[in-house]
């Protein structure tokens, strides 16, 4: 064998080099199916909406039902329960009371605590949610706790007087 | 006949040289105390649990509509179905209570310093795979506490920087935990142990290149040693006998100590127990969560406490060989470890109230406060004993290690 002349090695590196570059290109490419896989079915993707009837429930009353398979807590909020939501700014996520209504005496929020997940207890001045005791109030907004944000408001909107539907 | 069977095979594969050289021949140092047989239990837990799980998915069905019923129907009529599920659930514990004595041997004789760093971390990420296996399979019952402690755990992910609650959904295969999680964990359940295979594999090949450490700190594998059969075979054996009488104590008389009360009902998505715990052997990493107010610092915490262990070779800067053994600093602060432990389990398993939380801080800041304090409490420990004078015995070990190292030893 002739002794290697640099140019060659050189090519010798960029050849190296492509293979290695298409080839983990083409492992990417043969993993995006397994990943994609893995995220939710067309079958759960369109469990989108849920109709509530809600002219059952009393003033003070909450249903929880489900929507997407998450609880959707309706309150059916008593005056002073409006007015201690309207008089309080919130706690560490501030936000009006109004904002996170359409109607003051119905509050509609996704019963996960923003922590990890679990659905809160209704106790304390709202809810309290048993894992790691995060407080949340008559507008499901955290006052207390390691839950960083207010208990989310899901997409909704009245159908007539009696019904709901969210998403 | 058999002779000619062995030569046969040896003549193409290297049975005979492979069993004398890693059995029979192999070099063990004669000092090893009954804590050094917790590697062994270890090994034989995996393959109890890898037994009892293949035959318990012979009637298992991993259907969210299904699992709760089916998990009954092997208590109740598969036959010697219980003892399946009793011995692959009090395993799990089992399981655990030796992995983590080995890991406080080893962290308590030094054993995790140079050579062997390979075999530390290789164990390291053997407690990360057997954590993973652990937590998919507690899903399987589909229990309440099984539904909540995935929901609560999959939800860590969403500490993810910016794709959180995406990761979060990729995980679950749905917006909550459900049949698609169920099925998926299943299939990671049963894929596991394989993995654990081979990465026990790796940290034997490891174990078996370093040798095995001893309590004296000092390398004896290659001048003080027995062959490991049968003198460890034997001792190995007769430690695991005493260990299986104790096992199945509790696989018959006591199986319930290891299924929370909850998971007898049914996983139920719109309500949480008003009391989740997890697995006991997850408690001191679950309080170190809650001790943090922070979400994303708490996730992160908990994290950086149980990677923090892979650093300890680097952490511990004494020369002192034997651990604990010689070094009544190293030593003290080992057993504050051992104590803080147990105080972050108490307050992993309370249900949260205001005294308790200012417990866990505090434990959880003894915690990494012994790890950030290690380098320098090592260093300077090094320097007292030096200056004090060392024990006789243990400066002849050294001086004898020293020339074996000079003497081009690895
Ligand atoms: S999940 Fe609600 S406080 Fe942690």
């Amino acid at each position: 064998m002739k002794p290697e002349d640099p140019a060659d090695s050189d090519r010798r590196d960029f050849l190296g080099a492509t293979t290695a570059v298409v080839a983990g290109i083409g492992v990417c490419g043969a993993t995006w199916p397994l990943v994609s896989s893995m995220n939710p079915t067309a079958d759960i993707k369109s469990r989108a909406t849920s109709e509530v009837d809600i002219s059952r429930i009393k003033p003070g009353e909450i249903h929880t039902v489900a929507w997407q398979g998450k609880p959707v807590f309706i309150v059916h909020r008593t005056q002073e329960q409006i007015s201690a939501a309207e008089s309080s700014p919130g706690g560490k996520d501030p936000q009006p009371d109004q904002n996170r209504v359409q109607k003051p005496e119905w509050l509609v929020v996704v019963g996960i605590c923003t922590h990890l997940g679990c659905v809160p207890n209704r106790g304390g001045e709202g809810w309290v949610c048993p894992c790691h005791g995060s407080r949340y109030d008559q507008s499901g907004r955290i006052m207390h706790g390691p839950a960083p944000r207010n208990l989310e408001v899901p997409p909704y909107k009245f159908v007539g007087d009696n019904k709901i539907v969210i998403g | 006949m058999g002779k000619r069977l062995v030569e046969w095979v040896d003549r193409r594969f290297p049975l005979t040289t492979f069993i004398k050289h890693e059995l029979t021949e192999y070099p063990t140092p004669r000092n090893l105390s009954i804590w050094w047989t917790f590697g062994f239990f270890a090994g034989f837990m995996l393959v109890l649990q890898i037994v009892s799980g293949v035959f318990l998915a012979m009637h298992y069905k991993p259907d969210a509509t299904l699992a709760f019923a089916s998990v009954e129907h092997i208590m109740r009529d598969v036959n010697y179905g219980w003892l399946l599920r009793y011995i692959h659930s009090t395993g799990a514990s089992a399981f655990f209570i030796v992995i983590y004595i080995h890991m406080a041997r080893t962290l308590y004789y030094g054993s995790f310093r140079a050579p062997r760093e390979l075999m530390w971390w290789t164990g390291q990420v053997l407690l990360l795979s057997l954590m993973a296996t652990a937590f998919m399979g507690y899903l399987l019952p589909w229990g309440q506490m099984s539904y909540w402690g995935a929901q609560v755990i999959t939800n860590l992910f969403r500490a993810t920087p910016f794709i959180g609650d995406q990761v979060v959904i990729w995980l679950r295969g749905d917006f909550v935990v459900g049949d698609a999680t169920l099925q998926r964990f299943f299939a990671l359940h049963f894929l596991f142990p394989f993995l654990i295979c081979g990465l026990v594999m790796i940290h034997l090949v490891a174990l078996h290149f370093v040798k095995s450490s001893n309590p004296s700190g000092i390398n004896l594998a290659d001048k003080d040693n027995i062959p490991f059969h049968p003198y460890f075979t034997a001792k190995d054996f007769y430690g695991l006998g005493i260990f299986l009488i104790i096992f199945f104590y509790f696989v018959f008389f006591h199986p319930e100590y290891f299924i929370e009360e909850a998971n007898n009902i049914p996983a139920n998505p719109l309500v949480t127990p008003p009391h989740i715990v997890p697995e006991w052997y997850f408690l001191p990493f679950y309080a170190i969560l809650r001790a943090i107010p922070d979400f994303a610092g708490g996730v992160v915490a908990m994290t950086l406490s149980i990677m923090v262990f892979a650093l300890m070779p680097y952490l511990d800067r004494c020369k002192i060989p034997g651990g604990s053994r010689y070094r009544p600093v190293y030593r003290a602060m080992f057993l504050i470890f051992a104590i803080d432990i147990v105080a972050l389990s108490y307050v992993g398993y309370e249900p949260p109230s205001e005294t308790l939380a200012v417990v866990g801080q505090v434990a959880t800041a003894i915690y990494f406060s012994l790890f950030l304090l290690l380098p320098f409490a090592s260093k300077w420990e090094d320097q007292w004993l030096r200056k004090r004078g060392l024990p006789k015995p243990v400066v002849e070990m050294m001086e004898s290690e020293q020339r074996q190292r000079a003497a081009g030893w690895r």
